[in-house]
């Protein structure tokens, strides 16, 4: 056993109990992320010799027994697109390649006050556009379960790093499936909590009506941990809840039974491979024998949640990435003729060909004339498809499906399909269109690789469904299986 | 509906992309591809729907109005790509 | 050959800043005349991963502008993104408001040639001000700072209700004193507070549709909106008239070379892309919440002009060159807590001040001068302490030090003599040394008695009480 086979409830506990140091636990995360990166290719930036100074500082803390965060010496690796000040951070796009934050975002903050050390950034798609990781400027990140295959995206190098033990938890952001579909495909935990749930302040903005931060554990339990630490009220965000934040520890006790689930239909539909679909069967069996009931629902409008997404998602992009033009930071392409010629010049050569493709089809979908025909019209068909949530939950607690139509694909497979590669997110899209919660655990294996089951909440309402995904991981198998690295 | 080659070149200019003819071709068909699919949203009769810009009803949230310290003049151009004066450099505007 | 008369159709686009401490996005100052960029942040640098979060006192001010311009209150209101690339807009983007603004359908009232004349007012919206771009010399590129960059505007968008260059100052200068008297903004032209761009056509008269208009941007003075409009009236009749056409595009006033520049039109046309900004929530303003703001609003420029002519019986000119400037009111009733002479009152503001600040460039608030030392003056003039002469010393003296008249008068021995007996003795003396002048008298000269006066006041270096001098004067000579 090593430090990085416990949870970080044990972790916790250990170091709480002086039986681990947080050097100790440092140290074997960068022992394990040096034996395992040149393989895994999580990471893109390191901060070591922060976090061994940190370490030495949360020892102290502990030895002379002073109060100290929740998760006081625990390293952990965050998305690339969080800013984490004095620390690189480059969205994994060669624009940012110099870029070095003045300020935290509200959850590198957060983290410092709960005594979290940051290991280093991960990779991911290049300002989260994408769901392979193959579209990072830098490198693509492998699948610690079969390294010919993706990680999922776009919070890839978060998943694969926790699934390849590297650090004991991840952030990651999630705006049409960006946690859950990388934790399903690396057979770890994701949680993409209700919009406005985790201020968004400092997050490198992609969709900003949907994009969200959330945890990528192990397990459950350390799941709610992570989400305790970073939920919460921001001023800073306008588009924070001001709600009041439970015990999501003290949530996952209690039982599931007499909860009512409903299973859409159009998740378990043609396109989602008939293992997956056979993996949540055995979930739902699972779900039954605990003392849930279950029965199939419909979501009707769940066929145009990706269309609705791709022009609602693009056209708030092609106006975030406009700051991105060469005069206050980033990368400036050289010897430009003019202003103009700089930022044709800079963006062109800073953008990959996925944000380049995203930016053109935001652009035309705001353009004049076209408003109406594909922005209007994506935001009143988002609008059907939150109903669709809201009439279900009248009937049903939670509701449960497949994270993902498949399992993870090759790479290169998918590349040069945009389209088909826009289809991975057909189960989670509709969620992050109606701003509610969901959770991916893992719910078996189809092939030797991880099936991801996901669980879809009411607003606000994680305690629910980080119960229920508790009680189905208590009465499973799953998350102990390890990818042989 | 659907895009041509001048479009993509209108789109792009707005944009600040440059691109190169084979970028312009593959944009224009991928960018077809996917304005095809988005047409299946017109099978939906929308005129009484009301569209959203936000899932969570939150309304009226305003700050006082409170002078907060602004950043070090040091930590402003730190990453500037070019800097002269305590002010951001740029190549002339075309007149 | 009869040529077609042309009529002139104006609208203005007026940018007002908005004197809140902070900005209105982020919490840095927005005081005018800071070394460059050190009034900024991540957030108005629009750095990566930053949101915006509204100043409440942006919007009140916004309101209590739109309110002051009759305009109706939005029950709901929201921002939107314009989007653009400039250097001197960091998120290449403003955030601004585009079919749901604050205030709509206003109005204002305006005097030109002694006619009243009402401007009708289509929005009134909130957005933020861009940074500022210094070109440097031998274009070799620009300097941005982002000083100004989120300072809180409203943009005030008249229909095209303005028939001429007069009436366009008229409104402008209206438009500044409402501001100035709700107090939303310094309305400063020279420091940019307040700025305008002019959007211009022609139409033959009768002609309902309007002609092909031409936008003079960014003008930053009154006489600029005046020249610039003139010119541009002239530029597009001489266009006319020859059968031309006129190119719809937007120009700049050189004030320099006295005419107006085309600032290229090659660009393509502009696609802000307008959507709702996904940061930002939706306003929703309740008649509580309007009924509050309203009740901030004092007394307009029109109501006090009313008052003035009604309350004080000043002539219609007075009352509105006195209410044209809030601060040349709040004088006016401040002096009038300490004489009852408002006529008085009204003709050394109008006459003595302004021309001082006209003679010196100088503002209202570079001199030194309230109403209480006005009004005392006026007093000790009543008084006859001093005379209408010496008072002008007097109020010069109040302008630049703000001394109380009182110790002014006291201290350069300025106390107007009213002894018979030492005026007599004077008197006589300047009888006796000018026989010439006497004899003028005599023979019926009634201007030479106007010089002998005038050598008694020099006499007594201007402190002798002048009605004293007349009267000893024509005695002295009657008995002489």
């Amino acid at each position: 056993m090593t430090p990085l086979d416990y949870t970080l409830a044990e972790l916790k506990q250990q170091l709480s109990a002086r039986t681990l140091s947080a050097t100790e636990l440092t140290e074997a995360v960068f022992a394990r992320i040096a034996a395992t990166d040149g393989t895994v290719q999580a990471f893109l930036t390191l901060n070591e010799e922060q976090a061994r100074a940190e370490a030495r500082r949360y020892d102290d803390k502990y030895v002379q027994g002073e109060g100290i965060g929740a998760l006081a010496g625990i390293p952990a690796g965050i998305k690339d697109n969080i800013i984490t000040e004095g620390l690189r951070t480059t969205c994994a796009s060669r624009f940012l390649d110099n870029f070095v934050p003045v300020h935290d975002a509200f959850v590198s903050r957060k983290l410092k006050e709960a005594g979290v050390i940051t290991a280093g950034k991960l990779n991911m798609d290049e300002f989260a556009m994408g769901g392979s990781n193959e579209n990072s400027a830098y490198q693509v990140t492998r699948n610690p379960w079969d390294v010919e295959r993706v990680p999922g995206g776009s919070s890839g190098g978060s998943a694969a790093a926790v699934a390849a033990g590297q650090v004991p938890f991840s952030l990651g952001s999630d705006t049409g499936g960006s946690i859950r579909q990388p934790a399903s495909y690396c057979g770890i935990v994701g949680l993409k909590p209700t919009y406005g749930l985790v201020s968004r302040f400092g997050l490198v903005a992609f969709a900003s009506s949907l994009d969200q931060i959330g945890p990528l554990t192990r397990t459950v339990e350390d799941s709610a941990l992570v989400l305790q630490a970073i939920a919460g009220h921001d001023a800073m965000d306008s588009t924070s809840a001001n709600v009041d934040i439970p015990d999501y520890t003290a949530a996952l006790q209690g039982d599931v039974r007499g909860l009512r689930i409903g299973v859409p239909k159009e998740y378990m539909g043609e396109g989602v491979d008939p293992k997956v679909k056979q993996a949540v069967l055995d979930a739902l069996k699972t779900f039954e024998s605990l003392g849930a009931t279950w029965e199939e629902v419909s979501l009707p409008h769940t066929e145009y949640a990706v269309a609705a997404y791709y022009l609602l998602a693009s056209s708030e992009a092609s106006s975030n990435l406009s700051r991105f033009d060469g005069v206050r930071y980033g990368v400036r392409a050289e010897n430009p003729d003019n202003l103009i010629d700089l930022y044709f010049k800079s963006r062109s050569e800073g953008f990959g060909s996925e944000v380049k493709r995203r930016i053109m089809l935001g652009t035309y979908a705001l353009s004049s004339g076209y408003y109406d025909a594909y922005y209007l019209k994506a935001q009143k068909v988002r609008t059907l498809i939150k109903q669709d949530f809201d009439q279900a939950f009248q009937k049903y607690d939670l509701l449960i499906g497949p994270t993902a139509p498949t399992t993870a694909f090759k790479i290169g497979e998918q590349i040069n399909n945009p389209l088909q590669m826009y289809m991975n997110d057909i189960l989670t899209i509709p969620v992050s269109l109606a701003g509610v919660p969901a959770i991916s655990v893992p719910c078996g294996m189809a092939d030797g690789l991880p099936v991801g089951l996901q669980i879809i909440g009411k607003p606000f309402d994680e305690s629910a469904v980080l119960r229920a995904a508790h009680l189905f991981e208590q009465a499973t198998e799953h998350h102990k299986l390890r990818p042989q690295l | 509906m659907s895009i041509n080659l001048h479009d993509v070149e209108h789109v792009a200019k707005l944009a600040r992309l440059l691109l190169t003819d084979e970028e312009k071709d593959r944009y224009t068909d991928q960018l077809n591809a996917i304005l095809k699919y988005a047409d299946k949203l017109n099978e939906l009769n929308t005129d009484d729907v009301q569209p959203t810009t936000h899932v969570l009803p939150i309304r009226n949230v305003m700050r006082e109005d409170e002078v907060r310290p602004s950043l070090d003049r040091e930590r402003v151009m730190k990453n500037a790509p070019e800097e002269e004066d305590g002010q951001f450099r740029v190549p002339a505007v075309l007149e | 050959m009869p040529s077609t008369t042309f009529e002139t159709v104006i609208g203005l686009e007026v940018h007002v800043e908005l004197h809140t401490n902070s900005k209105i996005f982020c919490g840095c100052s927005t005081s005018f005349g800071a070394p460059p960029n050190t009034h900024t942040c991540p957030i108005c640098l629009g750095h990566p991963g930053v949101l915006p979060v509204l100043n409440k006192q942006a919007v009140e001010y916004a309101m209590k502008a739109a309110m002051a311009l009759n305009c109706e209150i939005a029950d709901i209101s929201k921002f939107d993104r314009k989007n653009y690339f400039y250097p001197d807009s960091p998120k290449a983007y403003q955030i601004s408001q585009y079919d749901q603004p604050i205030g709509r359908n206003g109005w204002i009232d305006i005097e030109v040639d002694g006619k009243t004349k009402r401007i009708t007012i289509d929005r009134l919206h909130l957005e933020e001000d861009a940074g500022k771009l210094t070109h440097m010399e031998g274009g070799f590129g620009s300097l941005v700072d982002f000083n100004r960059v989120g300072t809180p505007l409203v943009e005030i968008v008249s229909n095209p209700d303005i028939r001429s260059a007069q009436e366009a100052e008229a409104y402008m200068q209206k438009l500044r004193a409402i501001m100035q008297y709700c107090d939303v903004s310094d309305v400063k032209m020279e420091e940019g507070s307040l700025r305008c761009d002019v959007n211009i056509s022609l139409r033959p008269v009768g002609q309902e549709e309007y002609g092909t208009k031409t936008e003079l941007k960014n003008m930053n003075s009154f006489r600029g909106v005046v020249r610039g409009t003139e010119y541009e009236v002239e530029r597009q009749t001489d266009i006319l008239e020859d059968g031309g056409t006129i190119v719809q595009e937007t120009r700049r006033w050189d004030e320099s070379q006295g005419r107006t520049l085309s600032m290229r039109s090659k660009e393509e046309a502009h696609d802000y892309r307008y959507f709702p900004d996904p940061d930002l929530v939706t306003l929703y303003i309740d008649e509580e919440w309007k009924e509050r703001v309203r009740a901030t609003i004092p007394e307009l420029p029109d109501a006090r002009k009313a008052r003035y002519a009604s309350e004080f019986g000043l002539s219609n000119y007075d009352a509105d060159v006195l209410t044209s400037s809030k601060k040349l009111a709040d004088l006016l009733e401040e002096s009038l807590n300490y004489t009852k002479d408002a006529k008085a009152v009204a003709n050394w503001i109008m006459g003595d001040l302004l021309g001082y600040l006209n003679q010196n460039s100088k503002e209202i608030d570079d001199v030194l001068l309230n109403g209480q030392n006005l009004g005392e003056m006026i007093g000790l003039i009543e008084k006859g302490t001093i005379s209408n002469k010496i008072a002008k010393t007097v109020f010069k003296e109040m302008l630049e030090s703000g001394k109380a008249p009182q110790a002014i008068v006291e201290e350069k021995g300025l106390v107007q003599i009213s002894d018979e007996g030492a005026i007599r003795g004077i008197v006589e003396k300047i009888v006796a040394a000018n026989p010439q002048s006497v004899e003028d008298y005599r023979a019926g000269k009634e201007r030479a008695i106007g010089f002998l006066v005038g050598q008694v006041m020099r006499e007594t270096k201007g402190k002798a009480n002048p009605t004293l001098v007349n009267e000893l004067l024509v005695d002295v000579l009657k008995q002489a």
